[in-house]
């Protein structure tokens, strides 16, 4: 068992960056998620560390250990790969014994091993079969369970759910956290499915074009997104944002879009002091904004009319596309929401959740 | 969410129309079925033929056309394999030719996938290079190289006998000499072959045996030989075919009669005996016996999918 640390990392691919500057302290057991749009250098980050991508600057320690020239089998990890990489010509049984095979284990003890990983899986059944005979499930436990009865220090997992139906994956999710807490042991998981991300994590690390964006619990990239691109890849649907101006007059601090007023709530206030008079870029959620008959009650609002565009009813709630003057809101609202295609609407956006930005830097404004 | 799904629930088994649809369907594909009969029987004819003649008498080959006998009154005769067999040296001459192509089909086998292994998986200098330079070396004409090697030969004699098979121990009329030259002329198309594909195996299983703690030598003989049956056994006859069926490299490096194979010792029928075109049918039917047997027992690997399950469902 042991941590993870990354320390000022990068990789170039002969005139790319796949990886910049990357420091990431891991602890012990943690189950870190590393999230970001395809290409944004998630995969070469657990590629790196897995031994299967050399490292061109900084380093990389497992536990206390400098594993940037350590061949990828002695670094004490396991890696699940997307595809599963089960040995198709090769039982399950000898798929999970593989490993342990070729270091030299006495024959009862793989054995043991094995069917203690298979109960834990519930694959005992299937031992004898080869890959091509299980559905997508059963592979991804049997890539599960190779990796269980190694029992590394660290589990890398490379977006191992991607090939499962909807369904499947849910259960699957449940059952690699469940997992985790059984183990006790690092996981390290890549996904760019940002609900994979908030359900699983105990930290979620957002990449985007090979910077780390922001290092947090699931809680604080939601809540506290440190710059725009978190705030618009985490949470869905996506964060609606507007350039506007903050102004100060009369009745209060607000963001002048053009096309409509927020008001900015007293708690929220102080850092955008600085701004007055110049442009931001406010963000709300969609979640935040509620139809003005049907709000929580104990919210402090804001409320405009607003065109609606599109009406998506869901059952638990109801999406909608919102128009005002220029701008376009998404919102996810109340499903006994009167709101029809083409009506007006009276709109309650809950102004204790509304983020802001700079303009330039596009960091968050607290 | 992705919307990559993927239904990977177990292989739906197969579907089986109503007993008016499968009619139905084999109507519609009757025409190609039958395109394909056409074709089949008119590319095994010349086969046939042979067949049938080698089981006739020596003056009725020359009275009639060989389909005059497939009508009654049949009078098949194995007189020409008994003739053919008890030649002086035809036994002798199978056993040469089993002693030739065997060995070359296991060198070139292991050769070019060990070649194509390096080519396709690993890291090394000019590595895009020289395998174009390899796969250049396709287009050099075999008998352009005849006389070089056989130049080189004469230089690198070893003239003593070799132990147990007989003949040099290296040079022309040698067994070793031989089989270097066969398989350096397969190597190329071999290598080029089993390299591609080699490169198509999922990369992800590699990185996978890498982190199990596998070495290159254990990846390539417990993962990349047993995926890569199918590939192996259509060259294995492929090379066996070209070697077995080989006449002019033999002429040239072979030249004494007591190693001569197959090839050679029935072209030497002909001109010994004249036109003796009975004997030729049969010689051929002999020699073909051998390859058809290697065919029909690899034969299965071209169908096996044996990859099937390896990624993904």
């Amino acid at each position: 068992m042991a941590g993870v640390t990354f320390e000022h990392v990068s990789k170039r691919f002969e005139d790319t960056t796949a990886v910049d500057d990357l420091t990431m302290v891991i602890p012990d057991r943690e189950f870190l998620v590393l999230v970001g749009p395809s290409g944004c250098g998630k995969s070469t980050v657990l590629r790196m560390l897995a031994g299967l991508e050399t490292i061109t600057g900084g380093e990389v320690k497992i536990g206390d250990r400098v594993v940037n020239h350590v061949p990828a089998k002695d670094r004490d990890i396991a890696m699940v790969f997307q595809s599963y990489a089960l040995y198709p010509h090769m039982s399950v049984y000898d798929n999970m014994a593989f490993s342990l095979t070729l270091k030299k284990m006495p024959k009862a003890e793989i054995k043991r091993k094995v069917h203690e990983a298979a109960e834990l899986l519930g694959i005992e059944a299937l031992l004898g079969r080869k890959p091509r005979q299980l559905s997508g499930g059963q592979r991804q436990r049997v890539a599960l369970g190779r990796a269980i009865v190694r029992d590394p220090a660290v589990f890398l997992f490379d977006e191992p759910l991607s090939n499962l139906d909807a369904k499947l994956r849910v259960q699957t999710r449940a059952e690699i956290t469940k997992l985790h807490q059984r183990l006790g042991t690092t996981f390290i998981y890549v996904t760019h499915d940002q609900v994979e991300a908030m359900t699983m994590a105990t930290r979620i690390a957002v990449l985007s074009a090979g910077r780390l964006q922001q290092l947090g619990t699931p809680q604080e990239v939601y809540a506290e997104p440190t710059n725009v691109f978190v705030a618009g890849f985490i949470g869905s649907p996506a964060t609606n944002f507007f350039r506007g101006v903050v102004r100060d007059e009369g009745e209060g601090m607000s963001i002048d879009t053009g096309d409509f007023k927020l008001r900015v709530n007293p708690g929220r206030q102080a850092p955008l002091k600085d701004y007055i008079g110049r442009e931001v870029i406010a963000g709300v959620r969609p979640e935040h904004i509620h139809d003005a008959a049907y709000q929580p009650a104990d919210t402090e609002t804001d409320e405009l009319d607003v065109q609606v565009d599109v009406t998506e009813m869901m059952g638990n709630e109801s999406l909608l596309h919102l128009v005002a003057g220029q701008s376009k809101l998404l919102a996810r609202v109340d499903p006994r929401t009167k709101a029809r295609p083409g009506e007006p609407l009276r709109i309650a956006i809950d102004t204790t959740e509304l983020m802001a930005f700079d303009p330039e830097t596009e960091l968050a404004l607290r | 969410m992705a919307s990559r799904t993927m239904n990977n629930s177990v292989p739906a088994a197969e579907e089986r129309p109503a007993a008016g649809g499968r009619l139905r369907g084999l109507l519609a594909r009757m025409p190609l079925h039958l395109v394909l009969l056409g074709f089949m029987l008119l590319w095994s004819l010349p086969t046939i033929a042979l067949l049938v003649s080698s089981f006739r008498a020596p003056q009725e080959i020359s009275a009639s056309g060989w389909w005059t006998a497939l009508t009654p009154p049949w009078d098949f005769t194995w007189n020409n394999y008994d003739a053919v067999l008890n030649q002086r040296g035809m036994g002798r001459a199978f056993i040469n030719s089993l002693l030739i192509t065997v060995p070359v089909t296991f060198l070139v086998l292991l050769v070019a996938a060990m070649a194509a292994y390096a080519f396709a998986w690993m890291q090394f200098p000019l590595r895009n290079t020289l395998f174009l330079v390899m796969v250049a070396l396709l287009v050099v004409p075999l008998q352009m190289t005849l006389i070089p090697v056989l130049r080189l030969y004469t230089q690198l004699e070893i003239d003593a006998e070799m132990p147990i098979i007989g003949g040099r121990i290296f040079g022309t009329n040698s067994y070793a000499g031989i089989w270097i030259a066969h398989t350096a002329y397969g190597l190329p198309f071999a290598v080029y072959l089993l390299r591609n594909f080699f490169g198509a195996l999922p990369r992800d299983l590699f990185e996978s045996a890498y982190l199990d703690g596998a070495s290159d030598v254990r990846v390539f003989f417990r993962i990349v030989l047993p995926l890569s049956m199918p590939a192996l056994a259509a060259l294995a006859i492929f090379q066996f075919l070209w070697v077995w069926n080989d006449l002019l490299v033999a002429l040239i490096l072979l030249g004494d009669p007591d190693m001569a194979p197959m090839t050679l010792r029935i072209t030497n029928l002909v001109s010994s005996f004249g036109s003796q075109y009975q004997l030729l049918t049969a010689a051929a039917f002999v020699s073909m016996a051998v390859p058809l047997v290697i065919f029909f027992a690899l034969q299965r690997y071209f169908v096996q999918g044996i990859l099937a399950g390896a990624v993904k469902g």
